[in-house]
């Protein structure tokens, strides 16, 4: 029995990984008063960029900085456009995900069918031979660590430090923030760049260890649950993290009923981050506190530095 | 004029001049926007520790040329020298680096963080978070400026606010303090305090640039002005040797017209019943209305005082219909109780209203004038008939409108949005007024518009309660209701005071009622507000 639930379990984290990862970067990217709805279409992008370069050359490093490096290239594209020429955030970020999911089809076309081993599991000596928390905890491939570091530093940044307290700022006014003189344009720009990278990186992680090899479109709506998870968690990186991993464990749920046969359609258990999020959307819209503690005031509004 | 000003400064003996350079000197500063010249070589001396006023109507240029000093504004043509070496302001760092710093007067504060966050922002980097907030703790009880560190800044009041801005600059020992109307949401009392902080500083050495339109202020506070009008230095003056008038003369440029005479105006029976209304806040950033009563005759207009966010907009909202409460007969007009009805049934009534935001609640910014006129006066003057819009009719009440008050604007068919503040004010203000209701509420009438369109309104407002309608006026500018109003009432946290009549009442009182000390006039609160 503790075999099947600590196997459940690790499905979640693998199932939890990419989310963290996305949305963490929109959480950054939110902040700064951006909304990029190109999640989906940066995922992809990383996705296929990991693969390509594992099949090339078959370094691990090299294909996670890749798919890093993809998600932020097209990232840059979205904040060239919106910061540069003032283009509508929502329509752009939409744009983004369409073209991100052809773009990444028409390089992927010839490495369909591929197979890869996955990413190498790194065993932490002495605690992953704990039983239970061992192999729960430590023996998973260099991304998985990286997600817990990663909400550990996102935390860390937006409370302590001073960069974090200026991102803050520009989402909260940006003319505010312009009056006492910060460059909101570069910040934007660099947490814009930071939210494609963490998709990349969930995209990476999807084509090199969740499930390695490349599909067409094999994101399957991970970078709208993403966005979706940012509003739930109210731009709180702890919130997001356990968001994730909650989002995550519904996915396995329905995956694992499906196979005992529960008489649940699989749709409606696909719903369910959606419906989660809706409801969350509500009851946190009755407390306009709530609301104006942690969300970015400033969200989806263009700025025009000279007015 | 500028030849006038040049031979002034000249002709000034003054010892400090010749000892010491000017702390900043501007030459032909000049700046303009699509359309308007806003600075045209606009020339200014500040020195050491001195509060030199910068003094103008709204539209003279005053605030662009302090954007351009604290770098906000890149100037089109002129030259900066600091300490007489010349400077190059590109940005806000500069001029702070400078030990240039300003409170704007729309506040640049982060309302979801707190005031030490806030005022972290504003510092050098570096500064350690508990350092900064003995320094500010320092501050405050040095300057009297009292401020909790770890309060959220949508929690303060405005006064507070401004404070969170002084201090923010107080603490990067600034050499200039540049104010941008600082007074013009604050109650009297605050303005003393701010005042007695104002006079340390300068004493210490800072200098101060001090832009208002208000001259008692600026007699208080100030010992040299210079005077914009139209974006040009018309005079630059020692304040002790001239009077509010003869400021105000080289302010406006022409013979100020005296208030209008209130006497031709005779109250006649009630239109506007206001009896025990309640309206309990739906957020912690509303006010709650506590028991207001106020009775407005025909012919008479009534003026409620108040500093922002003390429940005026709930009240307005309440009145017109936006918000309706229980019971109906809270609000009567007409005798009509009509608490419970929207706004189109209290129209119907006969109630017009004119909110204070122009753009996107006064009228709809991206439609014709055309459009807005129908939006409000569609119903009082049958402009749609079994559905379909009279646009005829329609077209020559809108131009009626233009023609009357004399509104600037490419006809009928420009944007609401494409207007200035003061046309579209004018427009708004005249569709109501046109309509002849007998009840009229009016949330800040002139605010941000020129001095032209503001005696405009003024006029036309004097002239409907001549005509038998009932006005109210809410507006936190104390001058305007005093040459408005026949009574005049205060608010504060949502209790509405006694309306006094204006003969019985001085501006002090008026700043007694709206910081909610009642029963203004009695001997024990006189030592609270006397002016600075």
């Amino acid at each position: 029995m503790a075999d099947i639930l600590i196997a459940a379990i690790l499905t979640i984290i693998t199932a939890a990984t990419p989310l963290v990862y996305a949305a963490l970067g929109e959480m950054i990217t939110e902040k700064s008063g951006v909304l990029n709805l190109g999640v989906e279409g940066m995922i992809l992008v990383g996705a296929v960029a990991g693969f390509a370069t594992i099949h090339s050359t078959g370094s691990a490093a090299l294909a996670i900085f890749a798919g890093l490096a993809a998600g932020a290239l097209l990232a840059s594209v979205f904040a060239l456009l919106v910061l540069g020429f003032q283009a509508t955030q929502v329509a752009t970020g939409l744009a983004l995900t369409i073209f991100g999911i052809g773009v990444s089809a028409l390089v992927g076309q010839d490495l369909v069918g591929i197979a890869y081993d996955g990413l190498p599991k790194i065993s932490i000596p002495l605690l992953s031979s704990i039983p239970v928390i061992g192999p729960l905890l430590f023996q998973h491939d260099i991304l998985v660590y990286g997600s817990f570091a990663l909400v550990f530093l996102v935390a860390w940044f937006l409370k302590n430090t001073r960069p974090g307290l200026v991102l803050r700022a520009v989402g909260n006014s940006h003319d505010a923030a312009h009056a006492i003189g910060y460059p909101v344009i570069r910040i934007r720009y660099m947490a814009i760049l930071f939210g494609g990278a963490m998709a990349g990186l969930a995209g990476a992680y999807l084509s090199l260890a969740y499930s390695p090899l490349w599909i067409e479109n094999m994101s399957a709506g991970r970078g709208w649950i993403a966005l979706a998870l940012v509003v739930f968690a109210t731009w709180r990186p702890w919130r997001v993290f356990f968001g994730a991993y909650l989002f995550g464990g519904i996915t396995i749920f329905q995956l694992h009923a499906q196979a005992f046969g529960v008489g649940v359609p699989a749709q409606i258990m696909s719903m369910l981050p959606y419906l989660a999020t809706i409801v969350v959307l509500v009851i946190i819209s009755r407390d306009i506190n709530k609301i104006k503690l942690n969300a970015p005031m400033c969200i989806g509004k263009p700025f025009h530095p000279t007015a | 004029m500028e030849s006038a000003f040049g031979a002034l400064s000249k002709t000034m003996p003054h010892d400090q001049t010749r000892m010491m350079p000017p702390l900043l000197q501007l030459q032909g500063m000049t700046k303009s926007f699509p359309g308007v010249l806003a600075n045209e070589a606009v020339d200014l001396e500040v020195m050491e520790g001195e509060i030199h006023a910068l003094l103008g109507e709204n539209g003279a240029g005053k605030s662009t040329l302090v954007k351009m000093i604290y770098g906000i504004l890149k100037p089109d043509a002129g030259v900066m020298s600091w300490k007489n070496a010349p400077v190059n302001i590109q940005n806000p760092a500069v001029a702070r680096a400078l030990g240039i710093v300003m409170v704007f007067q729309h506040f640049s504060l982060f309302d979801s963080m707190s005031v030490l966050e806030n005022i972290a922002l504003g510092v050098e980097r570096g500064t350690d978070k508990s350092e900064l907030e003995n320094r500010i703790v320092e501050i405050s009880n040095r300057y009297g400026l009292p401020l909790d560190p770890g309060r959220h800044v949508y929690t303060l009041s405005v006064g507070e606010r401004q404070r969170i801005e002084i201090i923010r600059c107080l603490l990067q020992n600034p050499k200039l303090l540049v104010m941008d109307e600082p007074t013009s949401v604050l109650t009297p009392q605050e303005v003393t305090k701010l005042f007695e902080t104002l006079n340390r500083l300068s004493e210490e050495g800072v200098a101060i640039l001090y832009i208002s339109h208000k001259l008692n202020e600026i007699k208080a506070l100030c010992r040299k002005a210079t005077i914009l009008r139209n974006g040009k230095v018309v005079a630059s003056v020692e304040v002790e040797s001239e009077t509010p008038q003869s400021l105000a003369a080289k302010m406006m440029g022409e013979a100020l017209q005296a208030p209008s005479a209130r006497h031709h105006r005779k109250a006649g029976e009630v239109r506007l019943e206001i009896d025990g209304l309640h309206n309990t806040a739906t957020d912690q950033f509303s006010i709650s209305l506590k028991d207001i009563r106020l009775k407005v005759q025909s012919g008479e207009i009534v003026g409620i005082a108040g500093v922002a966010g003390n429940g005026q907009d709930e009240l307005l909202r309440a009145i017109n219909g936006e918000e309706m409460c229980q019971p109906a007969d809270a609000i009567q007009i007409n005798h009509q109780p009509c608490a419970n009805q929207g706004p189109n049934q209290r129209r119907g009534l006969g109630m017009a209203s004119i909110p204070e935001e122009r753009l996107g609640y006064g009228a709809v910014p991206a439609m014709n004038l055309l459009q807005n006129t129908l939006l409000t006066a569609f119903q009082r003057l049958g402009l749609v008939k079994a559905g379909f819009v009279d646009n005829r009719r329609c077209k020559s009440f809108c131009l009626g409108i233009l023609e009357s008050f004399n509104v600037t604007s490419s006809g009928v068919l420009a944007e609401a949005g494409s207007l200035s503040g003061g046309n579209l004010q004018k427009f708004i203000v005249g569709r109501e007024i046109n309509q002849t209701p007998s009840v009229l509420v009016v949330s800040q009438p002139t605010w941000g518009v020129d001095a032209g369109a503001a005696q405009t309104i003024h006029h036309a407002l004097h002239k409907l309660a001549e005509n038998g309608t009932a006005i109210l006026v809410i507006s936190q500018d104390l001058d305007e209701l005093m040459g408005l109003c026949d009574r005049i009432a205060a608010i504060c946290s949502g209790t509405l005071t006694r309306a006094a009549p204006v003969s019985e009442i001085t501006i002090e009182q008026i700043g007694m009622m709206m910081a909610g000390i009642e029963n203004p006039g009695t001997e024990k609160s006189q030592d609270v507000c006397q002016p600075g």
